[in-house]
């Protein structure tokens, strides 16, 4: 399965810099050369293999005795075997110790937990175990039992010595990178049988690990931080490091206190959406009430309950769950509740590649229901930003009583980036449409004028008792009504409703030029690719390049189509097939769209962008 | 929610508006009406009371409730009622379904709420066919059954509610006949009152896909004779002369009679509903001669929503975050200039 002889495609990652670390037994040496050759072989434009310095034969487990051997790969040049460690894997205490400082926060850090033991804590000199202490807060930390783990999988392989079963956890740990970052193991089980040709129990004993490890982090299906920050001016401030899927969790927090509405998530497990769960799961102080349920029906069911009772509710879910979430979201949408779905894209279709990156929900967002079943759609675009669409996701549902889709993706949810943070206090109000008290003649469906949202009368208020469901309602009193004349006007008035949406939302801006040769359209988690790639540009002087990155996809910011005109030529560029260009197609007629597709479960990267759009624009 | 006093209400304060639209004859009304008839009892508020349903007959009933209400989709009444609840726990809520809704599409709602235990109360009406669909079998259709969708006799074995609902853990359980409002409405009362997740099955007969399906433990002639109506502390009593009873043989329940071979009342079992262990309850869902209906089991238990709540004042206690901003600005921060 793993040693296919088909070429892989070309991968265009961008500088991921993996570091391996541990005693200079541990043969961090062959670990990294072998991952800097199956690198190489794997089609990588450059791949520089840095020695790390490593000090020979100290005593074990101490700070001095750590050998590391640091892997840079990348398609774009790399200059200097750089400090930003995107991946650090430390065999010991002491090698956590002495690299921890390369690692960019919030990147993330593999230890073999065995090794944190009391004697080796006291050689790194560390007083407290940094795995239970909270040290690594910062730091996307993977606990595994490299050292058992292995001793278990040698279990039935005869004829070797303890000491050779625990020197092949170093295979157990280069596994695991190969399956976080796509590698074939081809390449090293091929040297294991070059290399102890004479010896078959090593050959079988170190494919045996190589590949428990690349099925463990195949099975835990773990995911490695590629984020590549945008090289944008940062703001005087406070700042932290986040990771798009908590600060998703955190905007829910911030826009759940603003409101004054306690904060419902009905959830089920699934990658790459969960860490959302599990980030709020640990706020009860702040009485969130979260609900692991049954399954993603249930998920988003029980918020909808949670909805019709007063609570600001969500739910969380990637690509599959968000098919089996579609007849509830109808509901959600005919009930005209306040409710948000949040959607962090992986590869699809069907389970297709859980740990990758992809837009490919798009259609499904929009269309992705039986009927006329509009809802606002919105995409975060940078792991910082999760933390404002999903504020904004929520503010737009309360306000204007209609469900949300907000869209993250498993690259923006998994990275990391400096976020500036906001103060609740800072942020735009949240203002329910909660009625408190029976007006005279009141109904379930009177809609403020402006925006079309209905009132929200909440279980427990005296005197508004009144039932909603899923079959059509009369226009006014939301009793059920089969007149076609109603049908028709209720399901343009819930998709007017949604239109209206466009007078509150922002226009949509250009970036390094207003008009000119190319607009570069992008929507959601490429907008960090996009404009790297776009300035880029720009610095080699061609300065008629535009950039337009769409939040809002529906309903879209007015000033679309104004926007579209200016420019002679737009390339739209999706991790999909061309989904929102068909929207765009679909919304402006007469405008040529030229499209960009990727639908590798990797994000862009700069050099192809800037390859095509040079092409384009020399044509 | 309010301390003011509950008024006092009368069964016609809880029906609303709405022209009732199920076949004439259906025993859906003697449910509906029960239900009428027991809120006013309850001592609750009606803006506190929720009802909400799935689809198929049953679940119109909130449509003709004057309380709050929801007639969502297809099996989901569990999740959504569990969402109500955990929003705010002071209301009364309820779920009505149906055995195709809550034992075929909504199958894992209805075993995971039983399981968790929130302070809900189900009303499941059992009649063994799809009746909205017009007429195929259900998950409780009996194998032989003709139906729409089983032209030649259904070979689907079927649940049985109570059978299902113990193996999920449910700590309360009752049943009773279509066709029996004083004791129902008496059933829902005490369901109400019972705190955790209550299930209540109403053998209800579908006079248009499905009449009968009952009858022969539920027609006034044959009642007494073919059911056992079991309450709490007493003994297994049953028949018209009062003079038939059930003993544990072995491990079978045995229908004995009372003044033959020495058989006294002494002799009798005596209902446990509030056994933690299910085994007897298991025993008296599965007896097909007595039928027993009453409230099989009623045990107490701690709540979803007790632990949830309990749980969350410790962490609260425990914990130095009041507002968003404390978490937000805590551990690692740098200062950009």
């Amino acid at each position: 399965m793993i040693a296919t002889k088909t070429k892989q495609p070309k991968e265009t990652l961008e500088a991921v810099v993996v570091r391996f670390v541990g005693d200079s037994g541990d043969g961090m040496q062959l670990t990294g050369t072998q991952f800097s050759d199956t690198s190489a072989m794997f089609g990588n434009d450059i791949a520089t293999f840095p020695n790390y310095p490593a000090e020979i034969r100290a005593p074990q487990g101490s700070l001095y005795g750590v050998s590391g051997f640091q892997v840079h790969i990348g398609s774009v040049e790399i200059s200097a075997p750089g400090e930003n460690v995107d991946l650090l894997v430390a065999m010991n205490p002491a090698g956590l110790k002495t690299n921890l400082h390369a690692v960019n926060p919030g990147h993330s850090v593999i230890v073999d937990s065995d090794a944190f033991s009391k004697k080796n804590l006291e050689k790194a000199q560390y007083e407290s175990n940094p795995l239970e202490d909270g040290s690594l807060e910062n730091y996307h930390v993977i606990e595994v039992a490299m050292t058992s783990l292995t001793k278990e999988a040698l279990k039935e392989v005869e004829g070797l010595d303890n000491k050779s079963i625990t020197r092949s956890k170093n295979m157990f740990a280069l596994g695991m990178v190969y399956w976080m970052y796509n590698r074939s193991t081809e390449h090293t089980i091929g040297f294991f049988n070059k290399k102890f040709k004479n010896k078959p129990e090593l050959i079988e004993a170190n494919t045996k690990v190589l590949n428990a490890g690349f099925y463990f982090a195949e099975t835990l299906e773990l995911i490695p931080n590629s984020y590549t920050v945008a090289p944008a001016k940062m703001a005087a401030g406070t700042y932290r490091i986040v990771m798009g899927n908590t600060a998703t969790a955190w905007g829910f927090l911030a826009a759940a206190e603003k409101s004054g509405l306690e904060l419902f998530l009905g959830s089920y497990p699934i990658t790459p959406a969960s860490d959302i769960l599990h980030e709020l799961v640990k706020h009860k102080h702040f009485g969130v009430k979260a609900l692991q349920a049954e399954d993603e029906i249930a998920g988003i069911t029980s918020a909808i309950g949670a909805a019709f009772a007063g609570d600001l509710a969500i739910t969380t879910t990637s690509g599959p769950g968000l098919a089996l979430k579609g007849e509830a979201l109808g509901l959600a949408m005919i009930l005209e509740l306040p409710l948000v779905v949040v959607d962090v894209q992986r590869g699809g279709p069907s389970t297709g590649l859980p740990t990758k990156t992809e837009q490919s929900d798009l259609l499904q967002a929009l269309y992705g229901r039986n009927g006329e079943s509009p809802v606002i759609i919105i995409a975060a675009s940078t792991p910082a930003n999760c933390f404002n669409y999903a504020y904004e996701a929520a503010k737009l549902s309360i306000e204007h009583m209609t469900p949300v889709i907000l869209l993250t993706d498993g690259y923006i949810a998994n990275g990391s980036a400096p976020w500036k943070i906001q103060s609740v206090s800072e942020m735009p109000e949240i203002k329910t449409k909660l009625i408190k008290e029976a007006k005279e003649t009141w109904n379930p469906y009177d809609r403020d004028e402006e925006t079309l949202a209905r009132d929200w009368a909440i279980p427990g208020t005296f005197g508004l008792e009144h039932r909603v469901g899923g079959l059509e309602k009369n226009k006014v009193t939301g009793q059920v009504s089969y007149n076609p004349e109603n049908h028709e006007h209720m399901t343009s008035v819930r998709a007017e409703k949604v239109k209206r949406v466009e007078n509150y939302i922002p226009k949509l801006k250009t970036e390094f030029a207003d008009e000119g040769d190319l607009l570069v359209i992008g929507w959601g988690g490429t907008y960090g690719t996009l404009y790297s790639s776009v300035k880029e540009l720009g610095q080699e002087g061609y300065s008629s390049v535009g950039l337009a990155h769409f939040n809002y996809i529906n309903p879209l910011p007015k000033n679309t189509e104004e926007v579209l005109k200016r420019f002679k030529r737009i390339i739209v560029c999706e991790l999909n097939t061309g989904q929102f260009a068909s929207v765009l197609r679909m919304n402006f007629h007469g405008i040529e769209f030229l499209q960009y597709n990727k639908v590798q479960g990797l994000p862009f990267g700069n050099s192809e962008l800037i390859e095509e759009f040079k092409k384009i624009i020399s044509k | 929610m309010e301390t003011t006093a509950t008024p006092e209400y009368t069964f016609k304060d809880f029906a609303s508006d709405q022209e009732v639209r199920w076949c004439p004859g259906c025993d859906d009304y003697v449910i509906l009406r029960s239900m009428q008839k027991a809120l006013p009892e309850m001592g609750l508020k009606k803006e506190d009371v929720v009802f909400i349903s799935g689809i198929g007959c049953s679940s119109r009933f909130p449509y003709y409730m004057n309380t709050y209400g929801m007639h969502s989709i297809h099996g989901r009444a569990p999740a959504i009622a569990s969402g109500v609840k955990l929003a705010n726990p002071d209301l009364s809520v309820w779920i009505i379904t149906g055995d195709g809704d809550s034992m075929a599409i909504g199958g894992n709602h209805f075993i995971h709420v039983l399981r968790r235990n929130l302070d809900l109360n189900i009303v499941l009406f059992n009649n063994e066919i799809y009746g909205l669909t017009k007429g195929q079998f259900s998950p409780t259709s009996l194998v032989g059954q003709k139906t729409k969708s089983s032209p030649y006799g259904n070979t689907q074995p079927p649940f049985l509610p109570g059978e299902l609902a113990i193996g999920a853990q449910a700590r309360f359980f009752a049943r009773i006949g279509g066709n029996t409002p004083k004791e129902m409405t008496d059933m829902f009362i005490k369901s109400e009152k019972f705190k955790g997740t209550s299930l209540i099955e109403v053998l209800q007969n579908c006079p248009i896909f499905n009449d009968g399906c009952f009858s022969k433990y539920t027609d006034k002639a044959v009642r007494e004779d073919k059911q056992l109506f079991v309450e709490h502390g007493k003994p297994m009593i049953f028949g018209k002369e009062r003079n038939k009873g059930l003993v544990l043989n072995g491990l079978k329940l045995e229908v004995v009679t009372l003044g033959e071979n020495g058989i006294t009342e002494a002799d009798l079992l005596v209902h446990d509903a509030e056994a933690q262990d299910p085994t007897l309850h298991q025993m008296l869902v599965r007896s097909e001669y007595p039928l027993v209906t009453g409230i099989i089991r009623s045990f107490p238990d701690v709540t979803f929503e007790e632990r949830v709540t309990e749980l969350t004042a410790a962490v609260k206690a425990g914990s130095s975050f009041a507002k968003t901003d404390d978490l937000f600005f805590s551990g690692e921060t740098y200062e950009v200039k």
